[in-house]
């Protein structure tokens, strides 16, 4: 049987990192090959001699161009490049979802401060402002009233680099203290998990803590749908129980799942594995 | 065998370190990265940038 040689794109090996690496060295007749993108080098034309790349960069501005070089030189990536392009822009994620009828909350578009805050007085309060490109729930304003919004919006213009100015407002939706992540691996919705936190960013990586969801019919349609309208691949959908049914909130396309294979009981590296290799042209 | 640059104490190393993992120093929780196998050697972690993570 032909060995099938994985590049593995990486800085720092997270957990997840190290998860990934483990069930590959377990596979026989799988070669890794790693790719730190601190010493990469393109030159638009040299190949590394991989028949797949799983893409686990730390910083979503490197692991999106590194997909775009890789995909031109023929390399079949996981993610692909147009996921990596549409998850990691809040404002694309939210279209793509939108094209794809996949419910999703309440939001406005506005590039100058006035216009925020006259979308957000239209909208009502609470509402969340979020950087379009941003992770782990940082830099997310609620704002509950207009003195709030009044202040947030000048910080962001005045403080802020450029793409701060790009305001993407949510409405909030009242979560009852947890949301959902849903894991997609290829045409499987294969688990889920709450996040429970007494704060409003309920993150695991800002404190909230992970418990087993079991996966509704309910949840893996519309989990699937929003997979499949950010371009499919191996994804983990955060998603927000309301009065209206199940809203997804956001679509992740460098998935942590630390927290999520105990408390599961799904080996997620096993299955994300599984695909990365059925990606393979060997 | 490693030191943690920071507070010295001996590190906790598992047989399978990766070139680029992330360790925690058990003694005073600094976050370090694995930044050579042979011999091993570690750094104080880079600071989280404003694209990280998801």
């Amino acid at each position: 049987m032909a060995t099938t040689r994985v590049g593995f794109l990486h800085s720092l090996v997270r957990k997840e990192e190290k998860l990934l690496i483990t069930e590959f060295n377990k596979r026989p007749n799988v070669e890794m090959v790693m790719l730190d993108d601190r010493a990469l080098q393109f030159d638009l034309s040299s190949r590394p001699q991989v028949d797949v790349i799983v893409e686990r960069s730390i910083n979503h501005s490197r692991a999106l161009h590194a997909l775009r070089l890789y995909e031109s030189l023929g390399i079949p990536c996981v993610n692909r490049y147009q996921v990596s392009l549409t998850c990691g822009d809040k404002i694309l994620t939210a279209v793509a979802l939108k094209e794809a009828d996949v419910a999703q909350p309440d939001l406005r578009v506005t590039f100058t401060e006035s216009s925020a805050l006259q979308a957000i007085e239209e909208m009502g309060y609470p509402v969340v402002l979020k950087p379009a490109v941003g992770s782990w729930g940082r830099l997310l304003s609620k704002i509950n009233d207009r003195d709030a919004a009044e202040t947030v919006l000048e910080h962001k213009t005045v403080l802020g680099s450029y793409h701060h100015s790009i305001f993407f407002i949510q409405k909030y939706i009242a979560k009852k203290g947890r949301d959902i992540r849903a894991f997609v691996v290829g045409d499987q919705c294969i688990a889920a998990i709450y996040r429970s936190s007494d704060h409003w960013i309920t993150n695991t990586a800002r404190g909230a803590t992970a418990s087993n969801c079991p996966v509704s019919n309910e949840l893996a349609e519309i989990s699937l749908a929003a997979a499949e309208a950010v371009g499919g691949g191996v994804v983990a959908i955060d998603l927000f129980e309301s009065d209206q049914g199940l809203l997804v909130n956001e679509v992740n396309y460098t998935m942590e799942f630390r927290n999520s294979i105990d408390t599961t009981g799904v080996n997620i590296p096993d299955k994300v594995i599984d695909y990365v290799l059925s990606q393979a042209r060997c | 065998m490693a030191e943690c640059p920071v507070c010295g104490a001996e590190l906790t190393l598992s047989d399978d370190l990766v070139k680029g993992e992330l360790l925690e120093c058990d003694d005073c929780g600094t976050e370090l990265e694995v930044t050579n196998l042979e011999p091993i050697t570690v750094e104080e972690a880079p600071e989280a940038e404003e694209d990280w993570g998801q």
